[in-house]
Parts: structure tokens; sequence; C-alpha cells
């Protein structure tokens, strides 16, 4: 190879340049990775940018007129608006068990682990890629709605509000798939996962009242963590009392994160060691 | 630096009931490069994934740069570069993001990280291909890569876990030739291999690894020495030929006695001196043993194992 001509090691210049070991940065830098990849993958920009638009428009167009939202009394196409949030949004978050397994299957995490960094990085790295990328995907669900004819009757506090329960719902989303990616042995093992997180959302008050389903279901439906969220997103956005809904929903997100945030940093432990 | 870059004594590691390490002992001195030989599943990767702080040892003791791999993994970690056995390079990347990303996580600042990595890329032939995304590159433009990653922070101390594994002959000796730049230029190298050649070619010591312990450690000369320049095998003609023909072929003082394949009727020997071989027939000739084909081959791995487990069991 004549074009190696250079000295193996360069003058202490770029290397004693090396400034101190930030967390922040570091988690910047892989945060930025991890959006990067996304933005590279079809099927991420698919679930990302296609689905939540693609799942609007099936719902107010082809089940919309069919289905009835009950004792609401709603539009269908503002019963169905926080369903289809959440729904978009979860099934982005759910892609982080593959990338985190991917990580941990494809070799790549023996090379972040020899790098100076704080391992917890390389996972965390994950969770907040998938805030971002899912946020911004539940404002193209949105938008979508608005053009459907969707319209909200809500205050800044209100929108301040749905933003922070789709951040959380997001957030205790994405840790549960780190420690789904962690647990399962292969990368298509993880991929299970976004099919219980998209199935969910259907078992919930969100896109039939949960009053026509039959009685098992309607238990579930109503006691699952989707349906106070819907809840809670649907009274926020058009202006409608949530009663318990919102501390449900806000206690399901908590107990979300605290419970697997601890059991995903013990099983990457476990897992890259 | 006075002590050795690499130093390990007695490590153990058992995965379950699998004992894969059974009390590794090495020496690497800085600036120089060993090559760890040995088969699949003798423990090659184990004891460099411990070298590296990614897997902690059961027993014994390591140290990497004068730093305790087990209590120090950090200070560690600053010192060296590794090479793992599969691709470490993110394939959605490209070559240039993968290197600015990593020298990024070395604490480089942004300008350094990028003028690092196209240093890097020019060095290691990549520069061309640095625009595009690893998913796309061949395999030895992806150990090429993966080899400059190990590189971002100039380690003093690099690890190769089968650099060569894989690669094309071409792609191989021009990873060679790059080993062969990083070693001139002081950088001390662990490479594990299971190609003799490899090893021959590279290493300043070979320590053969067999069974999660060492069966060898020396130059490649006296193992060479050891398992003979060249192999010669003779099939003979009748197998009940075999047991006298092993006798008279094994008087020689200095050589232990011929391997013998009875399905085969084939008998295999070390030879060191071309005129082996004439007298090796000769003997044969004279006692009326028919000999059917005659191979001299270079030695491989398995002679080299033959050779050395049968020391080790005399």
């Amino acid at each position: 190879m004549s074009t190696i001509t250079a000295p193996a090691r360069t003058g202490p210049a770029v290397v004693s340049g090396a400034g101190r070991a930030t967390t922040p940065g570091d988690l910047r830098r892989l945060v930025g990775r991890a959006l990067r990849r996304e933005g590279r993958r079809l099927d991420a920009l698919f679930v990302n940018l296609a689905l939540p638009v693609g799942i609007m428009v099936v719902f107010v167009y082809v089940f919309g007129g069919a289905i009835t939202t009950g004792a609401s009394g709603l539009d269908y196409v503002d019963f169905v608006v926080p369903a289809v949030l959440l729904l978009s949004a979860g099934y982005g978050a759910a892609l982080t068990a593959s990338n985190v397994a991917e990580d941990l299957h494809g070799g790549m995490i023996d090379r972040l682990r020899t790098l100076p960094i704080r391992s917890w990085v390389v996972p965390t790295s994950h969770v907040v890629a998938s805030v971002v990328r899912n946020v911004v995907t539940a404002a193209l669900a949105l938008g979508a709605a608005l053009a459907l004819g969707f319209r909200p009757d809500a205050t800044v506090t209100d929108w301040a509000l749905v933003l922070a329960l789709v951040i959380g719902y997001v957030l205790a989303l994405s840790a549960i798939a780190v420690v789904w990616g962690l647990l399962v042995s292969s990368t298509q093992a993880a991929e299970a996962f976004s099919f219980i997180v998209l199935f969910l959302p259907y078992l919930s008050d969100g896109f039939v009242p949960a009053e026509t389903m039959p009685g098992l279901l309607r238990g579930f439906a109503e006691h699952q963590p989707i349906t106070p969220m819907v809840e809670t997103v649907r009274g926020l956005l058009l202006d409608q009392p949530i009663g318990n809904a919102g501390w449900t929903a806000a206690a399901w997100i908590v107990a979300g994160v605290v419970i697997s945030v601890p059991i995903a940093a013990v099983l990457f432990r476990r897992r890259t060691t | 630096m006075d002590e050795a870059a690499i130093q390990a004594r007695g490590l153990r590691k058992s995965f379950g009931t699998t004992r894969v390490l059974t009390g590794v002992d090495l020496t690497v001195p800085a600036g120089t490069l060993l090559a760890l030989l040995g088969p699949n599943g003798s423990g090659k990767t184990t004891t460099v994934r411990i070298l590296t702080t990614l897997l902690a040892a059961d027993g014994g003791v390591a140290t990497v740069a004068g730093h305790d791999v087990a209590r120090e993994g950090a200070a560690v970690r600053r010192a060296i570069g590794l090479t793992a056995q599969h691709a470490t390079v993110d394939d959605l990347l490209t070559g240039r993001e993968n290197l600015e990303l990593f020298a990024g996580l070395h604490h480089l600042g942004a300008r350094d990280a990028r003028r690092r990595a196209a240093e890097l890329l020019e060095r290691f032939d990549l520069a061309a291909a640095a625009d595009r995304r690893v998913g796309t590159y061949s395999g030895g433009m992806r150990r090429r890569l993966d080899l400059a990653a190990s590189m971002v922070a100039a380690p003093r101390i690099l690890f190769l876990d089968e650099p060569t594994t894989g690669l094309d002959p071409r792609s191989r000796a021009e990873l060679w030739s790059v080993i062969r730049e990083l070693l001139g230029a002081g950088t001390t190298i662990l490479l594990t291999t299971q190609y003799l050649e490899e090893a021959d070619r590279l290493a300043d010591r070979i320590a053969v690894i067999d069974h999660g312990r060492i069966a060898a450690d020396d130059t490649p000369d006296a193992l060479k020495r050891q398992v003979g320049t060249e192999r010669l095998t003779l099939r003979l003609q009748r197998p009940e030929d075999l047991p006298g023909a092993g006798a008279r072929l094994s008087t020689d003082a200095d050589d232990a006695a011929p391997q013998l394949d009875a399905d085969a009727r084939e008998l295999t020997m070390a030879i060191h001196h071309p005129d082996q071989l004439r007298d090796a027939l000769t003997r044969l000739h004279e006692a009326d043993i028919a000999v059917e084909q005659v191979e001299l081959r270079t030695p491989t791995l398995d002679d080299v194992y033959f050779e050395l487990t049968k020391a080790a069991a005399a």
C-alpha cells in the first residue's frame, strides 16, 4: 500500500489535544450517531415518517365512517387523534429494542467499550435519540390530523402537558425496549417488541370506545396503560374533563421508567462483561 | 518503558463448566509483536477480551501499559486500541463519520477529530471511499477501517484479534504491511491468528495457545526448528509396512517419532534439511518398503500442534 507513508504515531499535538472526558459530550455524539443511523434506514424512516400519516388517514377516512364514538359524541377524527399519536410514537420507540440488540450482537459494543467513555452512555443514547425521533413522529401525526379536519381546543399549558406526556410515554417505552433488546439473543427477536407495542393501543379506549368491547377485553382496555394516556391527551386537546386519567397516566409512565431503568442498567452490565 | 507493555500471569476463565483459559502466561515487551497462535476455541479471543478489559478473568493478573486490567480499566483503555474479530464499525455511517465519531469519543476537539479522521483515511488507503457507507465496503476495506478506528488515539498498544481471517490474499498482504508500519513506528502489538504463516511473517515471538494454556512461547525461528522447515508425507503401498517404516525413520536422535496414519497408509515427519529426504527414502528402500507417493509441504498449524503437544506429553 503505497499511500501509507506517514509515521504511525502522530505528533503529540493531536493526541494530547484530547480534552477531559465529558459525559454529556459523549452522549451528544452517540445520540447524533443514533439519529444519523435512523435517517439512513428505510424501515426506520417509514415507521417515523410515513406510518403516522398513513395510520391517521386510514383511521379517519377508511374506518372512521363506520366507527361510533359512543357516549363521547365526538367526531371520529377528534376521537382517534390521541390514539394515533401514541401508536405512532410508541411504535417508533419500540425500534429502540432492535437498535440496542444490533449494537450488542453486531460487535459495535466492543469498540465502544474500549473507548474512555462511561458504558451506560451507549444505551442511554438510544433512548434519547428515540425521544427526539418520536416527538417528531407525533408532531407529524398531529400535522396530518390537522390537515384532515382535527380541530383542537387547547391552551398553551394543555399543549405543554400533551408534549410532556408524549415525551414521558416515549421515554418509558424506549427504556422498556432497551430491557427487551438486552434480554433477547438476536436482532430479529428484538423486533418482536414492536408488535406488542403496536397491538396495545388497539385494545384501549383509543380507536373504539371501550364500552363497545366484550367483557374481558373491556376490562383489559380500561386498566391498561394506554387508555388513561389516550383519555388524558383527548381531554387536554379537546378541553374536556380528564378526571383521574392524568394521574393514572403519569403513574404508569413513572413506573415504567423507574422499573425499567435499573433493570436495563443491570442487564447492560451483565451482557457486556 | 522498561517493563513489558503487556504482561499476564496465570489467567483463568471459565464459562459455566467450560474451562476456556487454564492459566495463560504472556509477556510482550514494548515495541514488539507477539502472535498468539491457536485454532478456534483455544482461548485466543478470551485472552484478548480479558487484556482489553472487556471481560473479567476468574483468576490471575494482567497488566497492560503498567495498569492492572481488573482494577484500572479506564487507564488501560486510554492506552490501547482493539480490532476485534467481528467488525466493530458502524455499517450505516461512512468511513469518515465512523472515525470522527470515535475521535470525538476519545475527546479530541471537533477540528482535531476531523483532521485525525482525514489523516487515518489517507494512511489506511480509504480516502477514496471515505464518504461511502461502510456497508458498501469490501472485507479488506472494513478491516482497514477497523484498524484505523483502533488507531484514532494513537495507542501505544494495539490488540488485533484475527485481523486477516476471511480476507483474500491481496487484502491480507495489505493489512500485513499496515501492521508492519505500525510496528516500525513503535507500537506494541498483540495479534491473534490461526495461520502460522501470518505469525511467522509478522511476529517477534509466537505464543502457541492450546486448550487455554500456552503450549510454547518462542521466536518464529525456534518454533520452526522444532516443527521442521518442511513436512514430509510418505504413502506406503502396503499398510503392514507402516510400523516398520516408522521405526526406521525415527532413529534420528534429535527427532521424535514420525506421525503414523494407518488408514491412509501415511507417515509424516519433519524435514530440516534436503538430505533427510534422500536419507529417508534410502532407508525405506533398503528395508524393501515400497513407497507409493511422496509429498513435501510447509508446516501448518496442525503440525505445530502435533509437535508441541507431543513434546508436552513426552
